[in-house]
């Protein structure tokens, strides 16, 4: 009897015609994969495009970037700021992610102050970094105040106001992962590391920094794009000389060289994706994701 | 290697107002293998936990080999510590793990390997240094959180419910690994279980916790045979518990009356007669009297009636009802020579004065 069910069991899954059960994924993600084409992809196939095409077909603008002293300039100032950003963000965000994580009754509060920066717009923020920093700003009038200066410093226009207010607005991209990742850590292991004879910098050492670092690796390849292609904060509080990539990008569609401009973004996007290659490549990026998640 | 010897004296710890250790007192003889015992939130890991360093003590004292330790952090106690979640580190591999502790002693590298892997086969692992902890089986992870906590030749080893996570059959023979680990390595064990079996084949002394204090410490065989409370009585292995009323006291054994017969039973201190009193016995030291069982006195009998049989394979269990209402269990080995109770019959059972205590 149960030879003659056992076909029909077999049987019965197979309905003919489309397989939902794979088609559902495809499904849900089609309408953002539609939006993403159309509204993303294709204008900036067709911006990169213009690198290549104008007037015809060409490698030109390529080559004579290379030769370019703006552009050389240009590129190093961004991507040394970029480092900058990075490990300035890294440096002050590791020990407020660590206090996160142990924090219990303060958690909320730190959690309000590191998210309320990040729900405000990123160009009020810069306007608000403009005003501390002005020549009649904040840190000046209290440097002036306390005696530590004779007259107002020039800070507004300055790579350092750049990378102050970079910093600060970035932070929140650094911290979440970092702070995710650390509350990822099971609390037992610093115990039995304890236990095991390692005294509190030990335990940190050799169990907690090891542990975060796909939170680091995440944070620190977050910061690092996001700021390689900063705009609006480098063009309002940063110097005039100190210019960004995408400064110039902006500078060059104002002057309609457009394929100057597509050139340069060409290059920007090529970094990006470089960095995170290489983020890949070194540190295993996919699978740092993975272990943190567990 | 000698054993450390381990003094908690009024040991408390309280969370806000609630205390989670209420008062222990416990020494702990230098290569004893020492159970904590008891039912979920009574204390255990508290106190492990209190002795490892990890929490801070909110009165009383602990002091190791004579020393108290009170004012010491957990890295300079030099306690082996195996969790229950094993607490392998994930970024090491399993001979990383386990020469951790080594290296925070500064113990040079070639001398830590070959230290790895002697503990490697002291836990029969030998050749498994190179895995990931993540690519061991439950009882393998277990066996190298092990390896971890004696490497560094402890003198005094804590484990909060090392086996819990563990199907019966491994359990069974991690048991038995770590009682000859004990003997082998001659070092005190303080282990923590709510598993009654597993504490009285294991340990040396056991001590009964409930409610945050010890409700009774002993060898195994003295807490199963002379419980001094009704909690422990129940807690470990199963109890008949009989009302009685005191009517005197006879050749050094207390005479009661329970559900309108004479019990004896042996008791250590002198209740008042008239009084009323709980006395206990095991389920498998009763027997139905049938022809030439029992001899005559110092046997207890009363007349009962069964209520219910169930055959469980290698015994019968048996639930009775004694003439004023009272619910007894009895337990006899099953046998195809016996004969099978049924369920309404009237029966009488008996059981010998010394197994018969007042709790
Ligand atoms: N950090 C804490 N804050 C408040 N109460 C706690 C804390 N830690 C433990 N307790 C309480 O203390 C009591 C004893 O806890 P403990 O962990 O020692 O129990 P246990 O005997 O180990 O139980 P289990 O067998 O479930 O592990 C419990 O009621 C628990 O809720
Ligand atoms: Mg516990």
């Amino acid at each position: 009897m149960s030879e003659a069910v056992a076909p029909a069991l077999l049987a019965a899954p197979r309905a003919p015609g489309l397989n939902w059960r794979r088609a559902v994924p495809l499904l849900l993600v089609a309408p953002l994969l539609a939006f993403m084409l159309a509204l993303y992809a294709a204008p900036v196939l067709a911006m990169l495009s213009r690198s290549l095409l104008e007037p015809a077909p060409t490698l030109a603008h390529y080559i004579e970037l290379a030769g370019d002293e703006v552009f050389l300039k240009v590129f190093t100032n961004t991507l040394s700021t970029t480092v900058t950003v990075t490990l300035g963000t890294l440096l002050l965000g590791y020990p407020i992610a660590l206090g996160m994580a142990r924090a219990r009754r303060l958690l909320p509060l730190i959690l309000v102050i590191v998210l309320l920066p990040f729900w405000t717009s990123v160009l009020v923020r810069s306007y608000a970094w403009m005003v501390l920093l002005g020549r009649h700003g904040l840190v000046n009038e209290v440097l002036l105040a306390l005696g530590l200066l004779d007259r107002p410093m020039r800070l507004l226009n300055t790579p350092l106001a750049t990378q102050i207010a970079m910093v600060h607005i970035l932070l929140p991209y650094m911290i979440l992962p970092i702070a995710n990742a650390l509350r990822q850590i099971d609390p037992s292991l610093a115990r039995a590391a304890a236990g095991l004879g390692a005294g509190p910098f030990g335990v940190f050492r050799q169990v907690t920094l090891p542990l975060s670092m796909p939170g680091v690796m995440a944070g620190v390849l977050l910061v690092f794009v996001l700021s390689l292609g900063f705009y609006i904060t480098p063009a309002l509080v940063g110097g005039p000389r100190d210019m960004t990539l995408s400064m110039l990008i902006a500078q060059r569609v104002e002057q309609l060289d457009w394929a100057y401009a597509a050139t340069l973004s060409a290059v920007l996007l090529a970094t990006a994706l470089a960095i995170i290659a290489l983020f890949q490549r070194v540190f295993g990026v996919g699978t740092a994701f993975r272990m943190s998640a567990r | 290697m000698e054993g450390a010897s381990v003094t908690l004296s009024g040991l408390e710890k309280r969370y806000e107002n609630f205390g989670a250790v209420r008062g222990v007192s416990i020494d702990i003889r230098s290569g004893e293998f020492l159970t904590l015992l008891g039912p979920s939130g009574s204390g255990k890991t508290t106190t492990l936990m209190m002795i490892a360093g990890f929490e801070t003590p909110s009165a009383g004292d602990i002091a190791i080999d004579g020393r108290s330790v009170v004012a010491l952090p957990p890295h300079r106690r030099n306690i082996g510590m195996v969790f229950q979640n094993y607490a392998l580190f994930p970024h090491l591999t399993v001979a990383e793990n386990i020469g951790f502790p080594l290296k925070q002693r500064g113990v040079p590298k070639p001398e830590r390997a070959r230290l790895v892997e002697e503990a490697l086969e002291l836990v029969r692992l030998p050749g498994y240094g190179a895995r990931q902890p993540r690519q061991l089986s439950g009882g393998q992870q277990q066996r190298v959180a092990l390896a971890r906590a004696i490497v560094f030749k402890p003198r005094l080893l804590l484990m909060d419910e090392p086996l819990g996570a563990l199907d019966k059959q491994l359990r069974e023979s991690l048991q038995l690994e770590m009682r000859r680990l004990h003997a082998d390595l001659g070092i005190t064990f303080i282990y923590v279980t709510h598993d009654q079996e597993e504490a009285l084949t294991m340990s040396d002394r056991i001590a009964v916790m409930n409610e945050g204090r010890v409700a009774q410490i002993g060898a195994p065989e003295e807490l199963y045979d002379r419980p001094e409370n009704r909690f422990v009585a129940s807690f470990i292995g199963e109890s008949n518990f009989l009302p009685a009323t005191v009517r005197g006291r006879e050749d050094g054994v207390l005479v009661a009356e329970c559900a309108g017969t004479l019990v004896r039973a042996t008791c250590a201190g002198t209740p008042a007669t008239g009084e009323a009193v709980t006395l206990a016995t095991r389920p498998e030291r009763l027997r139905f009297v049938d022809g030439a069982w029992p001899a005559p006195p110092p046997a207890n009998r009363m007349p009962v009636t069964v209520t219910e049989a169930v055959f469980v394979g290698e015994r019968c269990r048996y639930l009775l009802r004694a003439e004023d209402g009272t619910a007894l269990v009895l337990k006899e080995p099953s046998s195809a020579a016996t004969r099978r109770r049924e369920a309404g019959e009237r029966a009488e059972v008996a059981w010998s004065v010394a197994d018969t205590i007042l709790v």
